[in-house]
């Protein structure tokens, strides 16, 4: 027996309840903690990193009811060595915090793949959740397959942070003239 | 060589379109570019899990989870309950679903809801669960209200409740909405609408289950949530250690 898969519907301007409900103000809701505060623990070995951004819409305005989510290797190329959750991340975008930032360590290469981050965007407006990746301007991105898969170079450089000192900038642009290349995973 | 799960592709006869006109926020925040096709590896395959000692005991129990003690939120009271699935029907079993609405009033407690029903002071509005080996879930709420919003015109949203559903890998990611079967404003909704095929519309609206109703008690409501089927696909092994 085979089943249709289920339609996505868009996430709405109130996710933030839904997943991260200490952030939306739901106070001591499941004891407080929202789930994906902490990527790594901070005892997990690598190259810490802070890696922050914005969100705009195509008219190059802010979107402050948006959901990150993060999924990466660690510093040996692993996915969830341990299984769990290590390596997934959530963030909350409002318009208090404006953007998001995260404190990670520097995912390695995997095979043909540059070190990168796996982000998964949701918010009012995106009927379907939008899959995109976070490299780094200071990895061999030569090799890697996505990457090479994009023709132009402006729309290449969409996925690639850029460094300032510790932290690594990276805008996610839903629609227009910086739009982030978003894939079909 | 590593025997790793793949998933059939998105089925986007089924799913929305980016751009949706008549949902108006999508005309700013839809891509216009086509989205890159990728060859799924790990980090498609693999994805997050979490494990049920997370679940606290009232965390699928909307009904008191944020209510004072010896208090109830205020409404119809539901149960809510059905499988997680993929699309060969096989269970996905210890995934992990969130869940949020508005009260029995239509009105969500968040600082950007400022629709003139009033908060509920024992609602609080979202919960979670995590499925059992056969994929089975279920938590109890409160009926959530239809309510007004501004997208133009005299738009009314469907009672609904929003899901958020982990599945085994990161392709599997899906947030959708749960609609109740009769609802009149189902077909007049312009987020609802932006699934163009109407059996897949029927596939996000739930059914009373009378048999599992609890007499002077809870009706029941049945849901099931299917994901992207899994195909076993050999990838070359480029994982250290694996």
């Amino acid at each position: 027996m085979t089943r249709f898969q289920s339609a996505s519907q868009t996430a709405g301007p109130y996710v933030h309840i839904g997943c991260t409900p200490s952030f939306a103000g739901l106070e001591n809701m499941y004891g407080g903690h929202d789930l994906g505060a902490d990527i790594f623990s901070s005892d997990t070995p690598g190259s810490w990193v802070t890696v922050s951004g914005r969100i705009f819409d195509g008219e190059g305005m802010p979107v402050t009811d948006a959901m990150l989510e993060f999924w990466q290797v660690d510093s040996f190329g692993h996915y969830a060595p341990q299984g769990g959750s290590e390596g997934w991340g959530r963030r909350a975008v409002d318009a208090q915090a404006a953007g998001y930032s995260v404190n990670t360590i520097l995912p390695a290469a995997v095979g043909d793949e540059a070190p990168h981050i796996n982000v998964w965007v949701v918010a009012r407006g995106v009927n379907l959740g939008l899959h995109t990746r976070i490299y780094f301007d200071c990895a061999d991105n030569e090799q890697d397959p996505v990457l090479a898969a994009i023709d132009d170079p402006a729309r290449r450089s969409s996925l690639i942070a850029t460094r300032d000192g510790d932290t690594y900038n990276f805008d996610i642009h839903l629609q227009g003239d910086k739009e982030t290349v978003f894939l079909n995973v | 060589m590593t025997q790793y799960t793949s998933y059939n592709p998105q089925d986007m006869s089924l799913q929305p379109q980016a751009l949706t006109p008549d949902y108006r926020s999508s005309r700013l925040r839809s891509p216009n570019h086509k989205l890159l096709s990728l060859a799924p590896g790990a980090g498609e395959l693999t994805g997050p899990t979490f494990g049920h000692d997370l679940i606290g005991p009232n965390d699928n129990d909307l009904i008191i989870n944020y209510a004072a003690p010896g208090q109830a939120a205020i409404g119809e009271q539901i149960m809510v309950h059905g499988h997680l699935l993929d699309e060969n029907a096989g269970p996905v079993s210890n995934a992990l679903l969130e869940f949020w609405q508005a009260n029995a009033g239509g009105r969500y407690r968040h600082k950007k809801d400022g629709y003139l029903a009033p908060l509920d002071p024992n609602f609080g509005g979202c919960g979670r669960t995590i499925t059992d080996a056969d994929g089975y879930y279920s938590f109890h709420t409160v009926r959530p209200g239809p309510y007004p919003w501004p997208n133009g015109g005299n738009d009314w949203r469907p009672a609904h409740i929003h899901f958020s559903c982990f599945g085994m890998g990161w392709a599997q990611r899906l947030i959708t909405q749960m609609y109740f079967e009769g609802d009149p404003h189902i077909p007049l909704c312009p987020i609802v609408q932006t699934i163009a095929d109407p059996q897949a519309i029927d596939s996000l609206t739930a059914r009373l289950d009378m048999a599992h109703t609890a007499p002077m008690n809870f009706r029941a409501f049945r849901f099931d949530v299917i994901l992207r089927g899994k195909v076993s696909t050999l990838f070359e092994n480029k994982l250290e250690g694996n």
